[in-house]
């Protein structure tokens, strides 16, 4: 058992989508539609109930460091999108009929015979991946190939992946290996790396992702939040806020009656 | 069953019982989460092949079941491709048991509008008398210079490159001995 | 593929895809890799992370170039100027890998007096017929050798005028009467050539030919330097990109110059990769469903007088090399399918094989049945409709036809043509008037049946059967098996002399199950080969025999079932065995990995350098050794020296690698082989947006042409009416044509629809935004498509002017999940004189906003646009040439009212 996850590392991918039809092929997922976006060479756009990978196109005008091109300051991202498997789920906190689950790997699970498509997860995600699907309107998204763990096989995205980019493990040794990644790629001049949702201290809203990334701009920039949080978190902190204003507002009242008093007296 | 069985499939019971206040592990569980294995578990054999699409040569495993396809995925133990698979190679599911797939043979007659069925022996039966009949009717023991050709130019053949080496053998071979000589392959495109 | 096969012997790519990652440097040029062979792109990843560099050339930055370290956009067609200008950088500041050079490859030849170079004669060689458009290769050849130095690699060459016919005359040998220089000073020499040849192809030359910076240019000339040599290793990869341009065998020819020079050919992480697209292109090849090659890559014999099977193997066995062996190939062949009836005597029924009288290619036989001289015609496994040059004139040759069998896993294009065609929709054809009797049967997909498919590296790997295909769906396998059954029993009581071949072709392959499938194992045993006495299996061609004792049905294929054993099945974990993999599947040759290996050691036979040992001599066992099959005669010392009367493999030398070639070497310089010329030279492709800088001769003077009101051409350069280059490929998310991929859910919905690719600049010169529709026209025909507004596509500055590229995609056609009418429409019928491959990468044409096509074809009578008053119709050929010179097709226009 113990903790599983995906570190994708986005200066690996090619953007071959392989991700995408095999994770369809696996979970045998419909369509999305067939809509010509005109967004780089995204035309499935979004994570969505049944798109549980995606990968995404970023043209911008910027070179890369490493390297050199004649079609001036220009360089293609590609990164391969997926649920985070939070640390604090919002999805999970927020589903209320138990439908959403920890697994015994970490990973968050949507059963599908308790899902009974009301949505509150939807809304709880900061990522927006979760979504409902329109023909049966359950909540889907990403599995982290939980039927395949249990035999210890890779999930389908990691397995199909050409160029390692998705690469699937051990969490801490995802980690090493993410640490390394970046130290070795600093050396080589793309200062610009770093990863995203490592842990909790990378990202507190979330309290880290077991499906973290290697970006090298930053996070919006691949349509992914710069800071995402779980809204359980901020229910937290409003209650703290509330609380802290409900002194300051005792405590104004208690002065203002103090001064009141004061002054009459 | 008794009541507190029954309660007891009811997560909330559960958690409640099991102390797991948010309710967010095991307790939510059901038995078909708990008993969820690979849909490749139940395959009763996994046959080794390669990939149709671009010239890699990427390996597949078919999981078969009951003489079904259940799933096709990258082979591990390939040194080419090491079990990947591009967008291609993970639909081929798709491609080899999708509803696109045609199952009879089809006949559109001269001027026809619409396709008819034809059994598949009496269609492989009208093949071969077109064959004789335009051989027949083409040949040409001498081209316009008196050389010996001993061919027909009348039919010709044109083959993908997605056919077996076996099967571009016996193509040869028929089609050269029948004199055919317009023998070409997407190799030249 | 001969641009390999002349230069190096075999037509195949000289390394596997896992020797990449031994490569310091990568260029892949005319090859999108990263987006056509994902998969085979992770051993160049696996390069690039181990610190090699990589380098992408192509006109567009796609998902490649975002992986390279230095991407350079080029003007598509332009390849030669820029390989030649690395040539010519080597050559200039003398970064070379002298020794290799020179005991690996002709560089010491002295070629024959009367040569004349393009830079003699403004872009011709010497030998030029101007009323033939072909070249007579008298004067190419090498200096002291009588008649023609035969080529070692595509041989169906010979027998075309010029290119090689008859081989070296009685009594001579290429080997051992060639004039040498081994000083390399000798003004004919063919090191002393290729320098003056490439010496106007300077970094200036090449900035304004193809629109590549000067800098830029260096970069690539400096990688290539550093990372080549007896320490280090540079790789090509190229594919189609290379191949289909009216000179594209020059292109391939080009890098095989470069990578000679750099010592780079025989070597881990060395090599040209060529990349093919399909899962056995190489296959297709190998055994060929080519008109002008048997298995083997032996030439289908032409008519000529009283030619007899003595006369095809004096014509096409080399007297040394290893093409000395050929008559054993050709009579085991005869053997394999004429089977007892093939006798010493009646010459193994050699009469049986149907000659040819000149170009049978496709391109030919569908002008030929656009005017009705082809009545049936099978396609299998394919969708020319789609896939090949001109869609409508492919569609009229369709409509003239008597008959037409389809067979494919659904109904694409070239079964529907009567009914969904741009043409049609228009109203210009109607479905009733089309005689065409059409068969469509439903095929097997790969896991419904067993066999092998050869991919990119030359190897074989077998495929089991996992389940019986749906209805009455069938193999090609069973349905040419059942065909051929069918006619013997139609001809059975014919005497006449034309169906005798049928009465005596060998036919009786065992079937199974109630579909009565043949045996594909059993047809493999005939392609690998057996003994006709007690019919075992032979270990490998060195057993094959000229007396007519063996049966072979592709002797380059004799071995994959050597001891009996299914070769080509086996599948032993890359984990159990080096990283050669040697027992994973099997490669031709002899399961050789990596080709001409022999090359990989010095002279002296030890490894150039320790980081780069692949194969050595072994002088205590005394035999070649490493990591591979060596690719040599095992025991042949590297001081064996042959003596003069050597003749066949005796002739070759202990330090000859090159061993398909008459000579051992390889051929910097080609005296045969190639027909539009011993070296390569820059030419523009047969629609160009610019004049040729380098030449007076605008195009390749021995391309082919089919002028046809049906194939219209735009004018030689700057047509007014058609000012940009567009250029054609594929997109990961799809196959070829699509009819493996347009009907899948899954696929169709990563790249749904018809696009363009235009840079920002020309989006805003034509009104064009992203996300739109256009047209895009040539005279050919029109196709809407929506816009991609993008800065991978960037104007080129050439000489002073830019120049705008558009890319299309051309995965689409009118049925499908998602569909469009077809990218190849607007492409003209112009072939490579060589392979007859069409010229689909760079040709002109206009775009405008919006949704303007008319669905007109010219091939389905529309008229075409006059060139605007006042501009001049322009040569593509020095005045000098003939006017029909090299149409292989003319019409007679005047003939008609």
């Amino acid at each position: 058992m113990g903790q599983k996850g995906f570190f994708t590392d986005t200066t690996l991918c090619i953007g071959c989508k392989a991700c995408e039809v095999a994770c369809k092929q696996w979970n045998q997922l419909p369509d999305d539609g067939f809509r010509f976006t005109g967004m780089s060479y995204d035309n499935t756009g979004a994570l969505g109930a049944s798109t549980w990978r995606h990968v995404a196109f970023v043209e911008r005008p910027v070179p890369l460091q490493g390297q050199a091109t004649g079609v001036g300051d220009f360089s293609w991202l590609m990164m391969s999108d997926v649920c985070k498997h939070c640390q604090r789920a919002g999805c999970l906190e927020a589903c209320p009929t138990g439908a959403i689950i920890r697994t015994e790997f970490d990973t968050v699970y949507v059963q599908p015979d308790v899902c009974n498509g009301c949505g509150y997860c939807v809304v709880g995600c900061p990522f927006g991946v979760i979504s409902r699907r329109e023909d049966d309107g359950r909540a889907w998204k990403c599995t982290l190939c939980y039927d395949r763990l249990g035999e210890g096989m890779t999930p389908a995205c990691a397995k199909a992946c050409p160029t390692e980019s998705i690469a699937f493990g051990d969490l801490d040794e995802l980690h090493t290996r993410a640490e390394n990644r970046v130290r070795k790629l600093h050396e080589q001049g793309v200062t610009d790396a770093y990863l995203y949702g490592k842990d909790s201290a990378n990202q507190p809203g979330t309290g880290g992702l077991n499906a973290f990334f290697l970006l090298v701009d930053r996070p919006e920039v691949y349509g992914l939040p710069p800071d995402p949080v779980v809204p359980t978190v901020k229910g937290a902190r409003t209650w703290g806020m509330v609380a802290l204003g409900a002194l300051g507002m005792a405590a104004v009242a208690l002065g203002s009656v103090l001064a009141g008093r004061e002054a009459r007296s | 069953m008794g009541v507190l069985d029954l309660l007891d499939r009811w997560p909330v019971f559960r958690q409640l019982r099991k102390g797991d206040a948010t309710a967010l592990g095991d307790t939510a569980m059901t038995e078909r989460s708990r008993h969820l294995e690979p849909r490749t578990a139940g395959a009763d054999r996994v046959v080794k092949s390669v990939c149709p699409y671009c010239a890699v040569g990427c390996g597949q495993d078919v999981y078969v079941k009951d003489g079904r396809i259940l799933d096709i995925e990258g082979d591990p133990d390939s040194p080419i491709s090491r079990g990947r698979l591009c967008p291609k190679g993970s639909a081929t599911f798709q491609l080899v048991t999708g509803s696109h797939r045609i199952h009879d043979v089809l006949y559109r007659r001269p001027g026809g509008t619409e396709w008819e069925r034809l059994p598949l022996e009496r269609a492989m039966d009208m093949v071969a008398e077109r064959v004789k009949h335009t051989r027949d009717a083409t040949w040409e023991d001498t081209d316009v210079n008196g050389l010996d050709v001993h061919r027909t130019l009348g039919i010709a053949h044109l083959g993908g490159a997605t056919l077996d080496n076996e099967e571009n053998y016996l193509i040869k071979k028929l089609f050269t001995a029948l004199g055919i000589v317009q023998v070409e392959n997407q190799a030249r495109i | 593929m001969p641009g390999l096969g002349i230069s190096l012997g075999r037509g195949g790519a000289t390394t596997f895809q896992q020797d990449l990652k031994n490569a310091d440097c990568i260029v892949i040029q005319g090859s999108n890799m990263a987006e056509c062979h994902p998969v085979g792109f992770q051993w160049v990843m696996e390069a690039r992370e181990r610190g090699a560099t990589l380098i992408h050339v192509d006109p567009r930055f796609t998902r490649t170039s975002a992986m390279a370290n230095l991407h350079v956009p080029i003007r598509a067609g332009t390849d030669i100027a820029f390989l030649g200008g690395l040539i010519h950088f080597l050559l200039e500041h003398e970064r070379y890998f002298k020794d290799y050079v020179l005991h690996y490859t002709n560089a010491a030849n002295i070629i024959r007096e009367g040569f004349q170079d393009t830079e003699d004669l403004d872009g011709f060689f010497s030998g030029y017929l101007p009323d033939e458009g072909k070249y007579d290769i008298a004067t190419w050849q090498y200096e002291g050798v009588s008649g023609t130095v035969p080529a070692g690699g595509h041989k169906q060459l010979y027998a075309e005028p010029g290119a090689g016919k008859g081989g070296e005359e009685e009594g001579t040998t290429a080997r051992f009467e060639a004039h040498k220089d081994p000083t390399l000073q000798h003004p004919r020499c063919v090191f002393q050539l290729l320098k003056r040849h490439f010496q106007r192809y300077t970094p200036a030359i090449v900035s304004q030919v193809c629109g590549v910076p000067e800098e830029q240019f260096l970069k690539v000339a400096e990688a290539l330097c550093a990372n080549s040599g007896r320490e280090r290793t540079t790789a090509f990869c190229y594919s189609v990109g290379w191949t289909q341009h009216s000179v594209g065998v020059q292109y391939i020819r080009t890098a095989s110059i470069l990578q000679l020079l750099l010592g780079n050919i025989g070597r881990p992480g060395g090599g040209i990769l060529a990349l093919r697209g399909h899962a056995s292109i190489q296959g297709s090849s190998d055994i060929p469903t080519l008109y002008n090659l048997l298995p083997g890559y032996m030439p289908m014999p032409h008519a000529r007088q009283g030619y007899d099977l003595d006369d095809y193997l004096k014509d096409h066995a080399a007297s040394t090399g290893w093409w000395s062996n050929l008559p054993k190939y050709a009579v085991s062949l005869l053997k394999a399918w004429f089977g007892d009836a093939a006798t010493k005597e009646n010459h193994y029924l050699f009469g049986h094989l149907p000659r040819l009288t000149g170009n049978h290619s496709h391109m030919q036989t569908v002008a030929d049945m656009a005017d009705g001289r082809v009545k049936g015609y099978f396609v299998m496994g394919e969708n020319p409709a789609v896939g090949s040059m001109n869609g409508a004139l492919q569609r009229k040759g369709l409509r003239q036809l008597d008959w037409l069998v389809v067979r494919d896993l659904t109904l694409i294009e070239t079964a529907e043509f009567w009914r969904h065609a741009p043409e049609i929709d228009r109203g210009d054809v109607r479905t009733e008037d089309i005689q065409t009797e059409v068969f469509f049967f439903p095929a097997a997909a790969h896991t419904e049946k067993e066999g092998t498919f050869t991919n990119t590296q030359r190897l074989l790997q077998w495929r089991d059967r996992a389940v019986d295909p749906p209805g009455d769906a069938r193999s090609e396998l069973h349905f040419i098996y059942h065909l051929g059954r069918r006619l013997k029993a139609l001809y059975a009581s014919s005497r006449e002399r034309k169906d005798q071949p049928l009465h005596d072709l060998t036919w009786d392959y065992p079937t199974r199950g109630k579909h009565e499938e043949p045996s594909a194992e059993a047809v493999l045993q005939e392609i690998n080969g057996y003994t006709i006495a007690d019919r075992h299996v032979v270990s490998g061609f060195s057993d094959l025999k000229d007396d007519g004792s063996t049966a072979c049905g592709c002797w380059i294929y004799s071995g994959c079932y050597a001891d009996g054993v299914n070769q080509t099945a086996r599948r032993k974990p890359a984990r159990e065995q080096s990283w050669v993999a040697p027992e994973w599947g099997w490669a031709w040759p002899a399961n050789r990995r990596l080709l001409y290996n022999r090359a990989s050691a010095d002279p002296e036979g030890r490894p150039w350098s320790e980081r780069k040992k692949y194969v050595w001599w072994d002088a205590e066992q005394r035999r070649w050794t490493g990591e591979d099959v060596p690719d040599f005669i095992a025991d042949r010392p590297p001081d064996y020296r042959p003596p003069e009367d050597a003749r066949g493999v005796d002739a070759l030398g202990g330090t000859d690698p090159f061993l398909m070639q008459v000579d051992g070497k390889a051929w910097l310089f080609a005296p045969s082989g190639v027909v539009d010329g011993p070296l390569p030279t820059h030419y523009e492709p047969e629609e160009s947006p610019v004049r040729n800088a380098l030449y007076g001769q605008q195009c390749n003077p021995a391309r082919l042409e089919w002028r046809r009101r049906d194939n219209p051409l735009h004018r030689a350069w700057a047509d007014p009416r058609y000012p940009f280059v567009l250029t054609t490929y594929r997109l990961t998310e799809h196959h070829t044509a699509g009819g493996m991929s347009r009907w899948l859910s899954w696929l169709s919905e990563l790249q749904p629809e018809q696009f363009c690719e235009v840079s920002p600049e020309l989006a805003a010169e034509r009104g064009l935004t992203n996300g739109g529709w256009a047209t895009v026209r040539t005279a050919r025909g029109d196709m809407e498509c929506r816009v991609l507004v993008t800065e991978r596509l960037r104007p080129l500055k050439l000489n002073g002017k830019w120049v705008h590229q558009i890319g299309l995609p051309y995965h689409w056609g009118v049925t499908g999940r998602v569909r469009a009418s077809g990218a190849n429409d607007l492409i003209p019928f112009v072939a490579d004189p060589n392979v007859e491959i069409q010229e689909s990468k760079a040709f002109t044409g206009d775009i405008v906003a919006g949704r303007q096509a008319t669905g007109e074809r010219a091939a389905a009578g529309a008229p075409e646009r006059a060139l605007p008053p006042g501009v001049p119709e322009l040569r593509r050929d020095s005045p000098s040439v003939g006017d029909v010179a090299h149409a292989v097709y003319q019409e007679k226009w005047e003939q008609e009212p």
